[in-house]
């Protein structure tokens, strides 16, 4: 009988501690946020974006992302979108590089050496998106809607994320697309839908706390796929912008709140 | 990397200020192993020291236990709107950063 008690009081704590740790985690989430590292990568990336550099020695300050020549303000939330002067939809990495070709005079080459940085040393399209992102906290996310190539990619985008390829024969879909899914303690949303691609999305890029790095989309698009077993997406090719689109799209209209933290 | 940015904010609550400090610093342990297999060399905050209106109230000794990218936050007793805080670190190797900002 003592024994039968013994095991009734240790399912029950059992079950609480379920319960505790999923407060414990949020408890933690909440003090990453406030004392956010990010933040020091976005005070390094305001720092590179006014940095003259390339053959030409100007500075990236008049990239024209969307809003204008220099106009940061909103434009994180409002990508990606058509680039009349690129032909072609471009998320936040892919037109930082069309930037510093067309205004540092850098080769392709040489701008994507080293797109993906490692603690010790981010890479700079991981400072610049930092500082950019940050530059639409409290913007409303309105990726390009009108445009026929935005409606292509964002058609694309969303054929790719159920699309099964790869020798593991995986989609996005097959870990992001039902409810109430985890790897580990790690909450998988199902990010088709707005729901949770919302908060997602709109805290993107972000700072990992496990790895110390700060990571942006691209990034996750390609660790996804190399998760999935496929060859390396090229570095903002239409795939992985497509996808970046359908993503951000189905998150329209959450305010941005980011760069955020991962764990 | 070491001497990076850092940022602070001080905020005045009812009669006490908090400060949080952003610190950003490699905070290596002296045990991790780089790509190669070679032991990274310790090079950590050692001491941490904040002074209000150019008095030291403040004075910490830390060491490799603390993460990368530290972020520090405490609470003062008292002050006032334009206090001036001053935050320093020394790490093992000899580098240092300070931050100044006024209380909000």
């Amino acid at each position: 009988m003592r024994l039968l008690a013994l095991a009734a009081a240790l399912a029950l704590s059992s079950g609480a501690r379920a319960d505790d740790s999923a407060k414990e985690i949020q408890r933690y989430r909440q003090m990453v946020a406030e004392g956010s590292p990010a933040e020091l990568f976005e005070l390094e990336g305001e720092t590179l974006w006014k940095k003259p550099g390339g053959p030409k020695n100007v500075s990236l300050e008049r990239c024209d992302l969307g809003e204008g020549p220099g106009v940061l303000k909103a434009a994180y939330a409002h990508l990606p979108r058509y680039f009349k002067d690129a032909e072609r939809v471009m998320d936040l990495e892919t037109r930082l590089v069309y930037c510093m070709t067309t205004l540092q005079g850098r080769s392709r080459a040489d701008a994507t050496a080293r797109v993906f940085g490692t603690a010790d040393r981010p890479s700079e399209l991981e400072l610049l998106s930092a500082y950019i992102a940050g530059q639409s906290r409290g913007v409303a996310i309105e990726p390009g809607m009108a445009h026929p190539k935005e409606k292509t990619s964002y058609e694309l985008g969303r054929a790719l994320f159920f699309h099964r390829v790869g020798p593991w024969d995986f989609s996005c879909a097959s870990c992001h697309g039902e409810e109430g899914k985890r790897i580990r303690m790690q909450e998988l949303p199902a990010l088709h839908e707005a729901k949770y691609a919302r908060p997602v999305i709109a805290s993107w890029p972000a700072y990992r706390v496990s790895t110390s790095q700060f990571i942006t989309l691209q990034w996750r698009m390609n660790d996804c796929y190399r998760q999935m077993r496929t060859p390396e997406p090229n570095f903002g090719s239409e795939t992985t912008v497509a996808l970046i689109h359908f993503l951000t799209a189905t998150a329209q209209g959450e305010t941005y709140h980011g760069p955020g933290n991962k764990r | 990397m070491a001497a990076g940015p850092m940022k602070m904010r001080a905020n005045l609550g009812a009669g006490f200020t908090d400060v949080r400090v952003l610190m950003n610093h490699p905070m290596e342990t002296g045990l991790r192993k780089d790509a190669d297999g070679n032991l990274v060399p310790m090079h950590f905050i050692q001491s941490l020291t904040v002074k209000v209106n150019g008095r030291a109230v403040l004075d910490a000794q830390i060491s490799q236990a603390v993460s990368r990218n530290p972020v520090f936050s405490f609470r003062l007793k008292g002050g006032t709107k334009g206090d001036k805080i001053e935050v320093g670190w020394l790490d093992n190797q000899g580098e240092s950063n300070r931050i100044e900002a006024d209380v909000a």
